[in-house]
């Protein structure tokens, strides 16, 4: 379960305070299928990061699955990172000079898993997301929705708790894009929490709950029936 | 992460930008292979001086005149000033010592040698039969200095190769008659051509009798007295029983310096070992700079891998792990570069060796494990603080730049 309580995030741009986030308090069940909606500068994006433990609140407490991590030092916030979170973004963000298989290793790679159980966990992925064909070849020889394809391995291959994704289908034609949202759908029903910030509105009304940000506070925070 | 993995994906960023790669292996590479070379041409410089004094033989010991114990272990002793003559009959009496293989006295000057009217200036060398055996001398033709007294002064002569060219070109010299400072002396043998040993060209001598060399040039005192020990063992009591005899016969002073050929190796040897020290650390300096130029390229490379960086630390990779990432890299670098180096540093040696066979340019092995210390350091250090500035990237900001 995660838990934000009160949660305050302020920059200071230009000598002016800028609340992104300001008292936001949001609790998502584990398996929740939600949507962060709202305009440009909203505090969405800075939602999103401080959920990932990217980025950390001024004031507020967050419950990451009961444990408090506001007060984690960069290591165990890194630990966090890797057990916990999975990221999925617009820009793809895959290694260029590493192969489809090599970048969906990676997270594994950095935990210190061994070769062999990389390479068999990675592998069960790639037949599972239809890349069996695409595994060495390198994200320029790949089409944006087979990289994203390759993101979305590569974000749940640690088994997170909770898979963000900012803006998954921003960079991708309609057709690409329904299917990368179909993928994230399928693991969120197979009982993944997915939290997925879009300004889309045709996406962000797929999800069952869907949140609205405004002027860095919730302004609306609804349940399909 | 696991050390192999670290290495393996340092490999592939290093891999990915082949030009900078390559850019950095050649300055570390040709830091190193300049302290190799450099060393092992300082090092091939020492060994052939050793080399030279050894083929002296190293149970030589030379007695002169003058006590500098300042001075006892440098060359400078060659030139000391005398307080009191050695003189034929020191000589004679250490002649007698049981622990004496061989003796011979010397007495150097500068005459003119006149044939013909061919006439020259010559370095004359007063001294008996022994020194052939003592300074290893080559006779080419003829005979040596006659066997006998050496207070005999037999106006006899051997010439140095390029002294009888000189004088008497192809025609036959022995038997002949040569003036020498006023006196006329008979040519008895020609040495070889040898060239120089130990600072005396034998080609431009004129070897005579000691005491023939001390009338031709005035004189009662001898240069010096080199003496030669039975065995290396003897070499301390030759020492000693030289100055006892010499301090009984000087009235109870201790006014000759001994120098053995030990000493005056040793000295050559610290001389040069220094030299290449100093070489080897002006090279090192080149090293130095390689590990700037690691350091530069690695600022580039984490502003270029802004992204990548970013993308490890959202993935999980915390700071320290970012850091080692970049000090694998820069390490990988300096030690490819620095194996490179050897390579080209030992197949600079084996090329000069061919050039040069005498100069055996063998590279020491403190050399070759000082240049690849210095070349791993210097590439830890520099990469030290690009890796710090990637390890403190926000991977917020890092990756919003795309």
């Amino acid at each position: 379960m995660i838990e934000l309580r009160e949660v305050s995030r302020i920059f200071t741009v230009g000598g002016q305070e800028v609340r992104a986030m300001d008292k936001v308090s949001l609790t998502i069940n584990p398996g929740e299928y939600l949507s962060i909606m709202g305009p440009s500068g909203s505090g969405k994006s800075t939602l999103l990061n401080t959920l990932g433990l990217l980025d950390t609140p001024n004031s507020g407490a967050y419950l990451l699955e009961g444990l408090d991590v506001t007060s984690l030092s960069d290591n165990q916030l890194a630990a966090t990172r890797s057990r916990k979170i999975g990221f999925i973004f617009q820009f793809f963000h895959l290694i260029p000079r590493l192969t489809a298989q090599q970048n969906i290793e990676l997270p594994l790679l950095l935990a210190g898993i061994p070769r062999k159980e990389r390479l068999e966990r990675s592998t069960r992925l790639i037949e599972a997301f239809g890349l069996g064909d695409r595994r060495h070849h390198r994200p320029d020889e790949l089409s944006g929705g087979q990289r994203q394809r390759v993101a979305i391995a590569r974000a749940v291959i640690n088994e997170p708790a909770v898979l963000l994704a900012d803006e998954p289908t921003g960079n991708l034609d309609r057709h690409a894009g329904a299917e990368i949202i179909d993928l994230m759908e399928g693991l969120n029903k197979s009982g993944l929490t997915l939290v997925v910030v879009t300004h889309d509105p045709e996406i962000g009304e797929r999800a069952r709950r869907r949140v609205r940000v405004v002027d860095g506070r919730i302004a609306s925070d609804t349940l399909r029936p | 992460m696991r050390p192999l993995d670290t290495i393996g994906f340092a490999l592939t960023s290093l891999g990915s930008n082949r030009v900078r790669t390559l850019l950095m292996l050649l300055a570390m590479s040709i830091g190193v292979a300049a302290v190799v070379l450099l060393t092992g041409i300082g090092n091939g410089a020492r060994l052939y001086i050793v080399d030279q004094f050894s083929s002296l033989g190293t149970n030589l010991v030379i007695v002169i005149p003058g006590r500098t114990d300042t001075a006892a272990n440098t060359p400078a002793t060659l030139i000391g000033a005398t307080p009191r003559d050695l003189t034929l009959n020191d000589a004679k009496v250490l002649e007698r010592g049981d622990a004496v293989k061989r003796l011979a006295p010397l007495n150097i000057g500068e005459l003119n040698a006149i044939r013909r009217g061919k006439e020259r200036r010559v370095p004359v060398l007063g001294s008996t039969a022994a020194l052939l055996e003592v300074h290893h001398l080559r006779l080419e033709r003829g005979t040596f200095l006659p066997e006998e007294d050496m207070e005999i002064a037999r106006p006899v002569c051997v010439l140095g190769a390029k002294v009888y060219r000189e004088l008497f070109g192809q025609e036959n010299a022995l038997g002949e008659m040569v003036r020498l400072g006023g006196f006329r002396c008979r040519v008895i043998g020609i040495l070889g051509s040898e060239g120089r040993s130990l600072g005396l060209d034998t080609e431009e001598l004129v070897i005579v009798p000691v005491a023939f060399a001390q009338m031709l040039l005035n004189t009662t005192g001898l240069f010096r007295i080199l003496v030669e020990a039975k065995d290396l063992g003897g070499l301390e009591r030759l020492k000693k029983h030289i100055a006892t005899t010499i301090a009984k016969r000087h009235y109870g002073e201790e006014d000759i310096t001994i120098i053995t050929q030990d000493s005056v190796l040793a000295t050559f040897d610290k001389i040069f070992k220094v030299l290449t020290l100093t070489v080897a650390g002006i090279a090192g300096i080149s090293l130095v700079v390689a590990g700037i130029l690691i350091m530069n390229v690695m600022l580039m490379a984490v502003a270029q891998r802004t992204a990548e960086i970013g993308l490890c630390k959202a993935l999980g990779a915390s700071q320290l792990q970012i850091m080692l990432l970049l000090v694998t890299e820069a390490l990988l670098l300096s030690a490819i570069g620095g194996l490179l180096g050897l390579l080209l540093g030992f197949i600079g040696s084996k090329v000069i060796v061919q050039f040069y066979p005498t100069l055996q340019t063998t590279p020491p092995l403190w050399a070759i494990a000082a240049a690849m210390g210095t070349a791993l350091c210097t590439g830890f250090v520099f990469s030290l603080l690009p890796a710090r500035r990637a390890a403190r990237l926000d991977p917020i900001q890092a990756l919003a730049r795309h």
